[in-house]
């Protein structure tokens, strides 16, 4: 431990698993309270109860305003000021496309990915003004800057946007000594891919143990990220390190943003391998 | 000392003075073996003097192939190993306007700022295989991607291929393990600045403290940059801590990039320093 992050307070969305549980479990290590805000409230308070002292949990649905209002309370009251704003939640939107798409699978493509980003600058901003400056996290997507095109339309369009809004919100904040980064995950194990294919958690969390062997050479570098290569980054981001980084994108993707070394077919073969493996383990039907 | 780059041996062209001198004295603080490669003897020598067994100094020429693939193997004789490239030395070359641009000054300004990179990643690769990877770290500039009014086309266009042969190098040689990032510095005052406006070495490097007030104003976040916050920048994606990280280009610049707020000043206040730190040179006033 290295206390890069001491005497910082940090909320960190959708903490209690993947890449916001990496994110937790580093900033912790480096001496930040942290507030996990997450929908997941059985994994939420373990996770309390395992770092306790340095962690508050609380059920928070990004798409609901009142509970940013509530987490960054919590924040203020549980650790006495907020710092670090890592908005890293997200779930799989609808994969219609525009000629067939619902107003509703629309807007909540958008509640969820796009519009819980504004929430998360707007209730960061006065918290980290009273102490003298910030630094907002948020998280976009590769699939957004290398499209293919058996993709979800409205989630790329969101992480998008979410990068367009990083640009804006950094220069409309920097005075105040406020940056607001964005991360662009590539194609990290966790078990938001394999939700795509199985509707069972118990499944795509299995699926997402067979993804490092089987999608080592999908992008240039050799190795599939893992959660804690994003967490790292997130840490530099966070702290006084990149404090003269403010407005950008940042790809934590071992090359993909660049290039995509696997067909689709390949892809889609692979996870059907890998829910074959998983399904197999778990002695499920199909 | 927490040490993120404990066991690392490390190559940084033109690490006597700014940016490369910034983040030589972190790769140092942070445990890095390091070979400084630069074409000034005097600062090169007395940095090796006071940095001792863990700093290597190499006069380095870097539009000379041999002077850069000597630089390259002093990290392995001296060392045993390559880690960590940041090809960061340049000079403003060409200045002036398309008309009366010189073609050999075009050509010297491609050897000193876009073939020198090209060198120093050619001799790194054998090296960094035999290392089982590593980490090369290019200077871009923001000049490569918008005007900024001090100076021509030469410089600007050099760098735009340095920020693009990192991308096509970060897919050539990923399946090594080597990873190729650049970094696009915003406006951090060092000699570069003086040297664009024909300055002398020694006057431009007094003309640096001149310019951090306006320098403050340039790009939203309201604090100059420093050569110190683009070492901390190189640090990250040389570490391990970036080993997913391949070929982005990434600026370092208080959001330049997204608004450039310099408005056409830029030319005024690098004459206003000359003139201060020509001032100060005559009355023999302290650096």
């Amino acid at each position: 431990m290295t206390g890069r992050l001491k005497g910082k307070v940090a909320i960190i969305t959708g903490g209690c698993a993947g890449m916001g549980l990496a994110g937790v479990e580093l900033f912790v290590a480096e001496g930040a309270k942290v507030v996990v805000a997450d929908i997941r409230e059985d994994q939420g308070l373990e996770l309390e109860q395992r770092l306790t002292g340095s962690v508050c949990f609380i059920r928070c649905d990004v798409r609901n305003e009142a509970d940013w209002a509530a987490t960054v309370a919590l924040a203020l009251d549980a650790f006495g000021g907020l710092d670090i704003m890592y908005h890293n939640a997200g779930a799989p939107v609808s994969y219609a496309k525009f000629d067939t798409i619902t107003e509703a699978e629309w807007d909540d493509a958008q509640a969820l990915l796009l519009r819980s980003t504004m929430f998360a600058v707007k209730h960061a901003v006065a918290p980290m003004r009273q102490r003298g400056g910030g630094s907002i996290i948020l998280t976009s997507s590769v699939a957004h800057v290398n499209l293919r095109s058996n993709t979800s339309s409205a989630y790329v369009v969101a992480k998008a946007a979410v990068s367009a809004l990083g640009r804006i919100a950094a220069l409309d904040f920097s005075g105040d000594r406020i940056r607001i980064n964005t991360i662009v995950p590539g194609g990290v194990p966790t078990s938001i891919h394999g939700s795509k294919f199985d509707s069972r958690t118990a499944v795509a969390d299995r699926m997402a143990t067979y993804f490092e062997e089987i999608f080592a050479d999908y992008q240039p570098l050799p190795q599939m990220g893992r959660t804690t290569d994003i967490a790292k980054t997130a840490l530099f981001l966070a702290s006084d390190d990149s404090a003269f980084i403010t407005g950008q994108d940042l790809a934590v993707d071992g090359g993909l943003s660049l290039e995509r070394r696997m067909t689709q077919e390949r892809y889609l073969a692979r996870m059907a391998e890998a829910k074959e493996k998983a399904l197999t383990d778990l002695g499920l039907e199909a | 000392m927490s040490g993120r780059l404990d066991g690392k041996v490390a190559v940084i062209t033109g690490g006597c003075s700014g940016m490369g001198l910034g983040t030589l004295e972190l790769f140092l603080e942070e445990g890095a073996r390091v070979v400084l490669a630069d074409i000034q003897g005097d600062k090169g020598e007395a940095l090796a003097a006071k940095h001792g067994e863990r700093l290597r100094f190499i006069r380095c020429d870097i539009r000379s192939e041999a002077d850069v693939a000597a630089a390259i193997a002093l990290a392995e004789s001296a060392f045993g190993r390559l880690d960590i490239l940041f090809n960061n030395a340049a000079a403003a070359g060409a200045t002036g306007g398309i008309e009366t641009l010189d073609v050999d000054a075009w050509d010297a300004t491609h050897a000193l700022v876009l073939r020198s990179v090209m060198l120093g990643c050619k001799h790194a690769v054998p090296a960094m295989r035999r290392a089982g990877g590593g980490a090369i770290i290019n200077t871009a500039s923001g000049t490569a991607v918008l005007p900024f009014g001090n100076r021509g086309a030469a410089y600007g266009t050099m760098k735009a291929g340095v920020a693009h042969i990192s991308r096509l190098l970060a897919s050539e040689l990923g399946p090594d393990r080597i990873r190729v990032n650049a970094i696009v510095p915003g406006w951090i005052a060092t000699s570069i600045l003086g040297n664009s406006i024909g300055a002398s070495r020694e006057v431009a490097d007094r003309m640096t403290p001149y310019l951090l007030e306006d320098f403050a104003t340039f790009q939203p976040l309201p604090d100059a940059g420093t050569p110190r916050d683009i070492g901390e920048a190189v640090l990250f994606l040389g570490s391990d801590a970036a080993k997913w990280i391949t070929g982005v280009v990434l600026p370092v610049d208080g959001g330049l990039l997204v608004k450039n707020q310099a408005d056409g000043r830029l030319p005024d206040i690098l004459q206003n320093a000359r003139t201060k730190a020509e001032q100060a040179l005559a009355d023999g006033a302290p650096a």
